[in-house]
């Protein structure tokens, strides 16, 4: 073996933490838990290199002196998978935390819009787009401090016209605080 | 015919791109991902037509040879499970779309679900092609990540609840399997398939002996094998009917069709034939066993198919070339028949309004066709002579008796077992849903009844709802599909022999990819990680 002993130590110890980590009861800490394992395991796949040298085709003259560069490669990918894992993770976290607080009602919390005909609903997000322009534009006054406030009305409805994409993101982000509300 | 390999893989997942984009348009959308999944059927038809005319197709992606380079290979075995998981998908998907078409896409959002099951089919595409164990890694993550996906749809309670289970339980088996691809690099320094399948014999024997066990379990956590499938039953009957159905039929193979590749192609020696035995034996019964207590058809066909997982590791363990022709067909038969009865249990939920056994009668009356759907199937899983699961199980059990070892016998009769237990399951399952009147639900007395244990997510009766012409119309011709493996398991037989015959000497896979042999590749990190390795 030519591996570093301090890499070797510290891959075993998170091992035995994110195990441990991993049997809690709660979602985060299995979370937490899920990356100390995925990062000793990365750390075993770095440890399989072999000894340390200079690095591969950058310095490296010859074979001789280079660190093996395919367990870096296979570590980015495991790094990439593992990052997308845990995001969709924290969002089934967020999910569940959220359907924990509101008990049974939040399964049978009905979309608002479940029943609108897509004309409707562009209406609804309309109106909400409306609503953004509309607090914009009186932080905009308060920012300028005058009281010109004469075609401002006309201005407000050009600009959503202009933007009707954006007005459809914003109603989504808008869902859950509804939820909240109740 | 080698362009052909990588454009299996790339389809779904242009596919998958395209749907994405077109989330507003539905109409366009479903085109797309039919099509593209149409293609990449037609397409590894022709690849198993080719290879098994002209031997196995090796494609070194980018121009890399192959122990640098990602190498993709497609012999006999991994086109033909190709063929099969791509017909099953595209017929599963034709069923969700046909639900769709019924209910206003509510259960399986189209915008998110034709995407995300494109990529599934893609992962599932990549893992059978893929040439190194590291590939083979990216192929199942691929295929969890969107099953992850698939399985919370829509997000409710008891879907997050299970999910979350499912999720965690398929991580710590993808962390086990990326631990041991690092192990095998350490070892014999490399991650493509066919070189290590050159080096691992001549790596001490505990060496090979843990590699080995740790491939098993996280591919057996997969395949769910007892005692690592306890997460299954829990978790597969939850999910939308269309999702369950591709889950049982293809995500467990997966599992399977790696145990298949590693075993044969790493320890031809057969080294792990006792503990697979046993593991196959209790597999068997335990899922049986779980079967019969069940009163909900999805949870009681989630544990059949636990309990059939035995049978191909049964043949595995056996580890004869007639043996795993045997697996090899009964994996294809598998597959086909354990996805037409999910999408007959979701016909007979929207028909009955519930799938608990409890609360279902009379619909060999009110619904015939679903009946027949479901009767047909029940019959050829339990081992029904002259149905291909008849088939499949007497070909392995030959090839138990050739081989003659007391263990051996044990677990035929225990195979045997289990099949009269599934056909026992499943026809109480037929006499109370479909058999007995509607009048007699109520104060319902039978010996067969009492043992029943409710689904303990059930919802109650739910809106009974009208299946639309493609739903029935893609189930039936699953239907078909499992008939015609019957009258032509002749043919397939042969196909699967030849197969067996493939992956039973790993020289063949060796010399496929190493066309000039391997020598010239240096084996300079070779036994530097581990004291006594390959050098």
């Amino acid at each position: 073996m030519s591996a570093s002993l301090t890499l070797v130590v510290l891959m075993a110890v998170m091992y035995a933490a994110g195990v441990y980590v991993m049997l809690e009861r709660s979602l985060t800490r299995v979370l937490i838990g899920f990356l100390l394992v995925g990062n000793a395991t990365n750390l075993l796949i770095f440890i399989m290199s072999g000894r340390p040298g200079s690095s591969p085709i950058v310095t490296g003259t010859s074979g001789q002196d280079m660190v093996d560069p395919i367990p870096q490669v296979l570590m980015l990918t495991a790094i990439v998978i593992n990052f997308g894992i845990t995001a969709l993770l924290l969002a089934l976290i967020y999910r569940s935390w959220w359907l924990a607080r509101l008990g049974d009602e939040g399964d049978t919390l009905t979309d608002e819009h479940a029943t609108e005909s897509p004309d409707e609903a562009d209406a609804t997000f309309r109106s909400s787009s409306d609503d953004d322009d509309a607090i914009a534009e009186s932080l905009d006054e308060l920012e300028r401090g005058d009281g010109a406030t004469s075609d401002e009305d006309t201005d407000g409805r050009n600009a959503q016209v202009a933007r009707p994409t954006d007005a459809v993101g914003r109603a989504d982000a808008s869902a859950p605080a509804a939820g909240d509300e109740r | 015919m080698t362009a052909l390999v990588p454009l299996v893989v790339c389809l779904p997942l242009l596919g998958a791109a395209t749907a994405l984009m077109l989330g507003q348009r539905r109409r366009l959308q479903v085109m797309v991902s039919v099509l593209s999944l149409a293609a990449a059927t037609v397409m590894s038809g022709v690849l198993l037509v080719l290879v098994d005319r002209f031997g196995t197709a090796v494609v070194q992606v980018g121009g890399w040879d192959a122990p640098w380079g990602i190498v993709l290979v497609v012999d006999r075995l991994a086109a033909l499970m190709l063929l099969i998981s791509a017909l099953m998908l595209l017929g599963v998907l034709l069923f969700a779309v046909g639900q769709g078409v019924v209910d206003g896409d509510a259960e399986t959002p189209v915008s998110i679900f034709h995407p995300t099951y494109l990529v599934l089919a893609a992962g599932l595409f990549n893992a059978f092609v893929a040439g190194d164990l590291f590939t083979m890694y990216v192929g199942f993550e691929m295929l969890l990540s969107a099953s992850y996906v698939l399985l919370t749809l829509g997000g409710t309670g008891a879907r997050i609840r299970v999910g979350i289970t499912y999720i965690v339980v398929s991580l710590v088996s993808s962390l086990l399997f990326l631990s041991a691809i690092a192990l095998i690099y350490g070892a014999t320094g490399t991650v493509t398939l066919a070189l290590i399948a050159e080096r691992m014999p001549n790596l001490p024997a505990d060496i090979q002996l843990i590699l080995g066990l740790l491939l098993l379990i996280a591919f057996g956590v997969k395949a769910a094998v007892f005692p690592m499938s306890f997460w299954l039953p829990d978790s597969y009957p939850t999910a939308p009917a269309p999702v369950t159905a591709v889950f049982a039929g293809l995500l467990t193979k997966v599992g399977v069709y790696a145990i298949l590749r590693t075993q044969t192609l790493f320890f031809p020696d057969n080294q792990f034939s006792t503990p697979l035995m046993i593991v196959a034996a209790l597999t068997l019964l335990v899922g049986i066993l779980g079967a019969l207590a069940q009163a909900d058809i999805k949870r009681l066909l989630s544990f059949t198919l636990v309990s059939h997982i035995g049978y191909m590791l049964f043949g595995i363990a056996i580890g004869t070339p007639l043996a795993m022709a045997a697996t090899i067909f009964y994996v294809v038969h598998h597959i086909t028949v354990q996805t037409t009865l999910f999408l007959a249990a979701g016909l007979i939920d929207r028909v009955g309004g519930t799938t608990s056994l409890s609360r279902l009668g009379g619909l060999l009356k009110s619904s015939p066709l679903v009946a027949v759907l479901f009767f047909v199937g029940a019959l050829n899983l339990g081992g029904i002579p002259p149905f291909s699961g008849f088939l499949g199980k007497f070909a392995l059990f030959q090839a138990g008796t050739i081989v003659g070892d007391p263990v051996i016998y044990v677990l035929i009769g225990v195979g045997a077992l289990t099949s009269l237990l599934t056909l026992y399951a499943l026809a109480r399952a037929w006499n109370m849903a479909f058999w007995r009147p509607k009048k007699q639900i109520k104060n319902y007395t039978s010996s067969m009844s009492v043992p029943l244990v409710e689904d303990p997510h059930d919802e109650g009766m739910v809106l009974k709802k009208t299946i639309s012409p493609l739903m029935v119309g893609a189930t039936l011709s699953m239907l078909v599909l499992t008939l015609g493996l019957t009258v032509f398991a002749g043919p397939i037989f042969d196909l699967s022999t030849r197969a067996a015959a493939n992956i039973r000497s790993p020289s063949t896979y060796i010399d496929a990819v190493f066309p000039n042999g391997t020598g010239s590749i240096a084996e300079s990190n070779v036994g530097t990680n581990f004291e006594g390795g390959a050098r």
